[in-house]
């Protein structure tokens, strides 16, 4: 899918260095390939808007960026509950998809299924070509 | 990019905002804006990093400029979700 996977907590890069080897190897076959990036202070989250001031971590926040810089989607949870993997991948390969083809992506859209090429026939006309 | 000469306090420059003059630290008050938005040109910042196989190093967001970036943020090494 050609996509760079940054992490980021407000510890340090030794502690990252040490979650490794002591924990994520063993959960993950050779670690977590990424890296993992420390953001001291919370300042680049609360320019995400994810710092957690009274916490003083960040929370889970998730951002998809294309090419050109521009934040695609984002995604928020409070930290008790985990992310879902696949509906990251099923975004990403729908961004790629529409920036690559110009068509867009009903709801639930997967690869494979009918896109929309928005223009004056198409509108009242969704009904005919998408059946979810 | 180069590897850290490693102190154990080395701040990353953090935050860089569009109006920054080139090397000049940020006063937090004026990173407190949340300036992330769906649409809009995600902002850049430099933070130290641990990576697999090569150890520690700066790492600039706007180095990945050109590829598709997933950026996760999470509450803290070694806790249990």
């Amino acid at each position: 899918m050609g996509v760079e996977v940054l992490s980021m907590s407000t510890d340090s890069r030794f502690v990252h260095k040490i979650w490794q080897e002591q924990e994520l190897s063993k959960m993950v076959e050779g670690g977590i390939p990424f890296p993992m990036l420390s953001d001291a202070g919370g300042k680049i989250g609360a320019v995400y808007g994810v710092y957690d001031e009274a916490a003083g971590v960040d929370i889970r926040g998730r951002f998809i960026i294309d090419p050109d810089f521009i934040i695609r989607a984002m995604e928020v949870l409070t930290p008790e509950v985990g992310r879902n993997p696949d509906e990251l991948l099923r975004q990403i390969k729908a961004f790629q998809h529409v920036r690559d083809t110009g068509e867009v992506t009903p709801s639930g859209w997967q690869p494979g299924q009918v896109t929309l090429k928005p223009g004056p026939n198409l509108v009242g006309k969704v009904w005919e070509v998408w059946k979810p | 990019m180069t590897e850290l000469k490693d102190g154990c306090v080395q701040p990353a420059r953090g935050p860089i905002l569009p109006s920054e003059d080139v090397g000049k630290p940020i006063a937090s008050e004026e990173v407190s804006k949340v300036l992330a938005r769906v649409g809009g040109e995600a902002p850049d910042f430099e933070a130290t990093a641990f990576v697999q196989g090569v150890g520690f190093k700066p790492i600039k967001l706007s180095d990945y400029k050109g590829k598709w970036i997933v950026l996760c943020f999470y509450p803290g090494d070694f806790t249990f979700v």
